[in-house]
């Protein structure tokens, strides 16, 4: 059981970026644009992050990852627009749109770093984002160790934006209409929704959220942005996103279930049950679960109908 | 004809009989509307023009972002020119290095782009040209390990086991596909990281490797490397794997414009139910696009691992080979002629690298150009538009001038 307790923290910490990254790839699959380039803004964000953060240290230390946050999330809206402009003024492919975003961050980003710091990652920071606990509810029993002791902010969030999520995208006129332009965008727009509008809308709310992802999860796990900083976190996100058939919920829970099963290859040796299995069964996890998941999902119709198809106005 | 329409898919898994039937499927489809080789790919003019401007816009942007960040963009292109030719400009020295290790940057990437290319003439999009070049990689090394031959059976083992274990690694979402119509994008993305711990674990664990990195190296019974041809090109690593590449390609543009199987693959790529229609096994069809696909993806694995190294490599990331491969097949227009050039276009990106970073230039910039050529050629679109402007203009200002003659005789 304590070995739980232990586990759980770093899970989360695992789980935040996976899937605030998620909640954005679900806002641009809803509004009918596939982006693949969850993991490319990721890096862009992250390395955004990063960078803000060191240079600021000096200033604030406090703040300083907190605007870092900022700027990531802002660093990925631009980024993503990019996406945006390709997919849906251009009518581009959007895998093929997505593929060049993955590219052109891994140039980017150690190109900049090279640029503003003389090597291949940004200078280290001192402190990212630091852990808090939240007095009062700290005390409460089991719960309050797991939740609210010693977490990381960028948990709550999290939760703060998977709530958000499906209140915009389910409960509002916008996420009716979102969605609308992700399943039929010819009968959206034949009751007077602005397609193009609306896409851009999922595109560079998905941009947000990566960037988010990225700059929480360098400012978390790691102690400066390198190109490995990410290692395919996007694409776990993309994994959540499908495994959580396209819902917040199903998001949060597939996303903490990859962060947990990442924990596990830590503490497996210590898992008596577990302990046999290589690391390297638990990194692959996540994809091998969700290839079986689209096994399973086949002939349904799961995801958003119209996501991944060109959006031709002449077309009926 | 109802039942061949229902999207079953099972009855089409790959038979023993593939051969007949890719040469039945074919008979008397030439004069069936599929076949026709009406692709919906823009003008004649247009289609050649819209990659060559998109390589054109990717070095302009990439000399701008070099001047913006306060360096000068004729580093880059002497870069290049030293990378392919082996002349320096500045100096006037002549090395034959660059030249090997240009063309051994360009044999991974022209193999993966055959690889994406092959998927894409029959309608996929194949982003796991990266995982089954690992998957080849592992198994060449395998091989190149557990078996005891002379050169000659030795080196055809090792090449053979990275094409056979890439072309099983693409069969996968290429049977998924066909089987329960799973989107392959997704699962070969999936599949990538899936090779990639494997790879890592099975050298680890499994092959051996005394300081986690790599492997015991190989035998040299195994390698495609040769002192002769390190020589003539002053000590690169150029090595034979050039002739599974040049023979990649023959065979690549031989399947696809000369067999009835490339061209069942193409009708499949072109128009699914049309195909279907037409009687093809669209369902095979599709799994052995991915195989064939994968099989070149491996051979490229194969030869990274027993040409430019000689040992299995345990892999802290993926190196990129495959999102390489798209931006080649993209440029190449999948088209075989098409694909070499690309290959060796961004072969050169790559060689200039080193050569740009120690000018002062970060390589990255290659990487930059890169994805900006994938990314305006993916907005052909827009690209189109200028050209037809551009060209809208010509034409406007000589109906402008003809008019004008006619205007000066009428009056």
């Amino acid at each position: 059981m304590s070995i739980i307790l232990d586990m759980l923290p770093i899970s989360f910490m695992f789980a935040a970026p996976i899937i605030m990254a998620a909640l954005g790839g679900l806002f641009s699959e809803r509004s009918g644009i596939v982006n693949i380039a969850l993991e490319g803004i990721m890096m862009v964000g992250g390395f955004a992050g990063a960078a803000l953060t060191v240079v600021l240290e000096p200033v604030m230390p406090g703040m300083a990852p907190w605007i870092g946050l900022f700027v990531g999330m802002a660093a990925g809206v631009l980024f993503s627009l990019l996406h945006a402009v390709a997919s849906i003024n251009f009518k581009a492919d959007q895998v093929v749109s997505g593929t060049a975003l993955n590219i052109l961050a891994t140039g980017l980003t150690v190109y900049l770093a090279q640029i503003f710091f003389n090597q291949q990652r940004t200078r280290t920071f001192s402190a990212g984002l630091r852990k808090m606990s939240i007095e009062g509810l700290r005390d409460i029993p089991v719960l309050g160790q797991i939740f609210f002791e010693d977490i990381y902010p960028t948990f709550f969030v999290m939760i703060l934006l998977v709530l958000g999520t499906w209140f915009v995208v389910f409960k509002t006129p916008f996420g009716l209409r979102l969605r609308a332009c992700g399943e039929h965008p010819q009968a959206a727009a034949s009751m007077g929704i602005n397609v193009y509008k609306m896409r851009y809308a999922g595109v560079m709310i998905s941009g947000a959220l990566a960037g988010l992802a990225g700059s929480a999860m360098v400012l978390t796990q790691d102690i400066q942005y390198t190109v490995t900083s990410i290692h395919g976190t996007g694409f776990i996100a993309l994994a959540s996103l499908i495994f959580g058939k396209w819902s917040p919920w199903g998001v949060l829970g597939a996303g903490m279930f990859f962060g947990f099963a990442q924990t596990l290859s830590y503490y497996a040796k210590d898992i008596s049950f577990l302990a046999w299995l290589p690391n390297e069964a638990f990194y692959i996890l996540p994809y091998v679960l969700t290839i079986v998941a689209l096994i399973m999902f086949a002939g349904k119709t799961v995801g958003p109908k119209a996501a991944g198809e060109i959006y031709d106005q002449g077309k009926r | 004809m109802a039942e061949r329409k229902k999207k079953t898919g099972v009855e089409s898994l790959p038979g023993d009989d593939t051969a007949r039937n890719a040469i039945m499927s074919d008979a008397g489809a030439g004069d069936h509307p599929v076949a026709a080789e009406q692709l919906p790919v823009a003008k004649k003019t247009g289609k050649f023009l819209v990659p060559l401007v998109a390589v054109g816009l990717g070095f302009v942007l990439g000399a701008i972002i070099i001047v913006i960040t306060g360096k000068n963009p004729f580093i880059m292109f002497r870069a290049m020119i030293q990378g392919v030719t082996g002349l320096n400009l500045a100096s006037g020295s002549f090395n034959p290095r660059y030249i090997g290790e240009f063309i051994l940057q360009s044999m991974p990437i022209i193999l993966t782009g055959l690889s994406v290319g092959f998927a894409f003439r029959t309608g996929l999009f194949n982003i796991g040209a990266e995982g089954q070049l690992m998957v080849g990689a592992l198994a060449s090394t395998v091989v190149a390990l557990a078996v005891k031959a002379p050169a000659v059976i030795h080196v055809p083992l090792v090449l053979l086991a990275g094409a056979g274990a890439g072309a099983l690694w693409g069969a996968i979402p290429g049977w998924l596909k066909a089987r329960f119509n799973v989107h392959e994008v997704v699962v070969t993305i999936m599949l990538n990281y899936t090779a990639l711990h494997i790879n890592n674990w099975a050298i680890l664990n499994v092959l051996g490797s005394a300081d986690r990195v790599k492997t015991a190296e190989f035998p040299v019974t195994a390698l495609l490397k040769d002192p002769w041809l390190s020589e003539i090109t002053n000590g690169s690593r150029l090595n034979w794997g050039i002739i599974p590449v040049i023979l990649s390609v023959v065979v690549y543009w031989f399947v696809v414009e000369k067999t009835s199987f490339g061209y069942g693959l193409r009708a499949v790529g072109f128009n699914k139910e049309g195909a279907r229609y037409a009687g093809l096994k669209v369902e095979r069809n599709v799994v052995m696009s991915m195989v064939i696909a994968g099989a070149f993806a491996g051979l490229a694995g194969a030869i990274i691992t027993t040409g430019t190294f000689n040992f299995g490599r345990v892999l802290p990331a993926a190196e990129g080979y495959g999102f390489d491969g798209i931006a080649v097949a993209l440029v190449g227009m999948n088209q075989a002629p098409g694909i070499l050039l690309a290959g060796l276009l961004f072969g050169m990106l790559k060689a200039a690298g080193t050569l740009m970073q120690s000018a002062g230039i970060p390589k990255e910039i290659g990487g930059i150009i890169q994805a900006s050529i994938v990314y305006f050629v993916a907005m052909k679109l827009g690209i189109e538009r200028i050209i037809d402007l551009l060209r809208g203009r010509k034409a406007d200002k000589l109906a402008a001038l003809a008019s004008g003659d006619t205007g000066e005789v009428g009056v």
